[in-house]
């Protein structure tokens, strides 16, 4: 484990940073990217065994809705809405992942029964607009004077926000190592390469599957609650729902589906190229004579394609296994 | 309880309802015909299909109220655009990733939905463009109006499903175009250019997504992001049907759009989206291949 000094320096080093008088936006576009990262990780930790899931939208929408209805609605402080709503996105991915993985619906069609579970949740917070707010969004309500409140897990203060992500994005690497250790990462290897061979041999199919899955679909309901405290904005289109759920995937695959580091450079490159442009957009507007609108998402869906034929394995899988000169797949 | 069933069951509002879900059923299961096709035979799924649609909706926009070309006649290169485009997709993207595994299938062709999506923002912007043609409705009895576009549009779709039925029975092509989707390792034995088998499929399964954008355009508004409001339902009525399964893919276009319809009846469009989705996902567990596959 020589890594590990490097590690430590490494966290010490973002530990450091608000308190080296970095300006709020770019402490703002770490946080950003931190839990999106948390996020991006948690699809990861079942992704990269074959089990490509199109719902984690709707898990994230779980979390967030979840965190600030309880909230809103009953009272409820998130210390115990946010275990609570991840809870019910457990739940939610037995209710589903069981009989899914029960009947054998892998490939394709898994992909699509967790399509249409994204599309379920995102239609449900619209359709019931009168609790949620709809399309339009919903608030947690604030709490405390200077919306300083511990009790509501409300923090106006961006510094403070950085280091629980900080420490939750740390925390979601430290599961991805320790799926990786386990031996179920062995079994769901086994699975996803045959199924019915593995079966064979002893592996509890059913219930390997299920575990990593529910695994999954918590850590991203609490992504989908820290992004819901942070923001303190939430609706479908930036948190449930099918866009948000491509999404995921697609950040994912462009950072690395198989190593650990990679969601979170698949956050970086995403994020960092739409900030860019977003901010450069006056200036492009002036070389190119139009507004460009949606240019990011232009470059973002090259990429994929471009990523997915030439790089399968990523930006990061991609370096890593030039590093080692290919010898590992 | 008899109060309740007679005043929302038998009610005027309710045939309308079901009729209108018949006629979007049309629409959907034009809409599903195309992919079907790409499903059963390329075995590939193009997620970016309903962007397909969204650039033949705008290519019917263009050539109809910017550049005064009649209805039809846009319609027909709007149908020839999208074909090429399909053929386009086949040969750039799709045989590059054909033996790979089902799931970077899936994700190079999403980048393609990212990037048809965008690039549909960035030429024409964000607005919500209407093709401004209405041909109005009809009345079918005293208090029951259907929309003819609507009618239009299912007469259209069942006429291309029987078309395409046709199509593969009976034709030399069709009969090369089953034999592939059997068995992709035994027919490149015997000789053929599964390629251009393929690429032929491609246009053909674009050709229909374009013909079912003109049909939408009839309907709905185009804007960069129309695809993703129907795209999902269109995937979900495949898979109900059976991939590859044609017949199965247009009559489940009805369950779906029935579903959608009557719950929309009952409660909100979305509830009725809801349920849609829900028998989808319950569908699935029971019948994995399709409500209407055979058993082999």
């Amino acid at each position: 484990m020589s890594r590990l000094p490097l590690m430590l320096i490494g966290l010490a080093g973002l530990i450091a940073v608000p308190f080296i008088g970095v300006p709020p936006y770019w402490l703002h576009i770490m946080i950003i990217i931190l839990i999106w990262s948390f996020a991006y990780t948690g699809w990861s930790v079942m992704g990269r065994f074959g089990l490509v899931s199109l719902g984690h939208g709707a898990f994230m929408g779980i979390g967030a809705y979840g965190t600030a209805l309880l909230w809103n609605h009953a009272g409820l402080t998130p210390w115990v809405g946010i275990p609570v709503s991840m809870l019910l996105a457990g739940a939610f991915a037995l209710l589903i992942g069981y009989p899914c993985f029960k009947y054998k619906i892998v490939g394709h069609y898994f992909a699509l029964v967790t399509l249409a579970l994204s599309v379920i949740v995102g239609q449900v917070i619209i359709a019931t607009r009168k609790h949620t707010g709809g399309s339009l969004g919903y608030t947690p309500e604030p709490h405390g004077g200077d919306g300083f409140s511990i009790y509501a897990l409300q923090f106006p203060e961006k510094a403070h926000f950085y280091l629980i992500a900080l420490a939750a994005w740390v925390v979601g690497l430290v599961i991805w190592r320790m799926v990786d250790k386990s031996m179920s990462r062995y079994a769901l290897e086994a699975i996803s390469e045959d199924e019915d061979a593995s079966a064979a041999v002893g592996v509890q199919v059913t219930r390997e599957k299920l575990k990593i899955t529910m695994l999954s679909a918590v850590m991203t309901a609490f992504a989908g609650a820290m992004y819901c405290q942070y923001q303190l904005f939430v609706s479908p289109d930036t948190v449930a729902g099918v866009g948000i759920s491509l999404q995921i995937v697609f950040a994912v695959v462009a950072g690395g589906i198989y190593t650990q580091f990679g969601p979170t450079v698949g956050a970086i490159i995403t994020i960092i190229l739409a900030e860019v442009l977003r901010i450069n957009i006056g200036e492009l507007e002036g070389l190119l004579g139009f507004r460009p609108f949606g240019l990011d998402n232009t470059i973002y869906g090259i990429m994929l394609v471009l990523f997915i034929i030439f790089l399968p394995r990523g930006v990061l899988g991609s370096i890593q296994a030039r590093m080692k000169g290919g010898a590992k797949a | 309880m008899m109060e309740i069933i007679n005043e929302y069951v038998f009610s005027v509002f309710f045939v309308e309802t079901l009729l209108n879900g018949l006629l979007y059923g049309g629409v959907l299961a034009l809409l599903s015909l195309g992919l079907n096709l790409i499903f059963g035979v390329i075995d590939v799924v193009w997620i970016c299909y309903a962007e397909l649609v969204m650039l033949g909706m705008y290519t019917i926009y263009f050539m109809h109220v910017r550049y005064g070309i009649p209805l039809i006649p846009s319609s027909v290169i709007c149908v020839l655009m999208v074909a090429l485009l399909g053929y386009v997709l086949h040969r750039i993207i799709i045989a590059h990733v054909l033996g790979k595994a089902p799931i970077n299938q899936l994700l190079a062709t999403g980048g393609v939905l990212f990037f048809l999506q965008s690039i549909a923002t960035l030429m024409f912007g964000v607005e919500f463009l209407s093709l401004g043609v209405s041909l109005g409705s009809f009345q079918l009895t005293e208090d029951i109006y259907l929309s003819k576009s609507q009618f239009v549009a299912f007469i259209v779709a069942a006429a291309a499903v029987a078309g395409m039925y046709f199509f593969l029975s009976r034709s030399y092509m069709g009969a090369a175009i089953r034999a592939i989707s059997q068995d992709r390792e035994i027919m490149i034995l015997m000789g053929v250019d599964a390629n251009r088998l393929y690429g032929i499929t491609s246009a053909i399964g674009g050709g229909l997504a374009g013909l079912a954008a003109c049909l939408l355009a009839l309907q709905f508004d185009v804007h960069p992001f129309v695809g993703i409001s129907f795209g999902p339902i269109v995937f979900m009525v495949c898979v109900m049907g059976g991939l590859g399964n044609l017949v199965g893919g247009f009559i489940a276009a009805f369950v779906f759009a029935e579903l959608i319809a009557i719950g929309g009846y009952f409660a909100d469009l979305e509830w009725g989206t809801v349920l849609a989705f829900c028998v989808f996902v319950i569908t699935m567990f029971i019948r994995p291949e399709g409500l209407f596959a055979r058993k082999s």
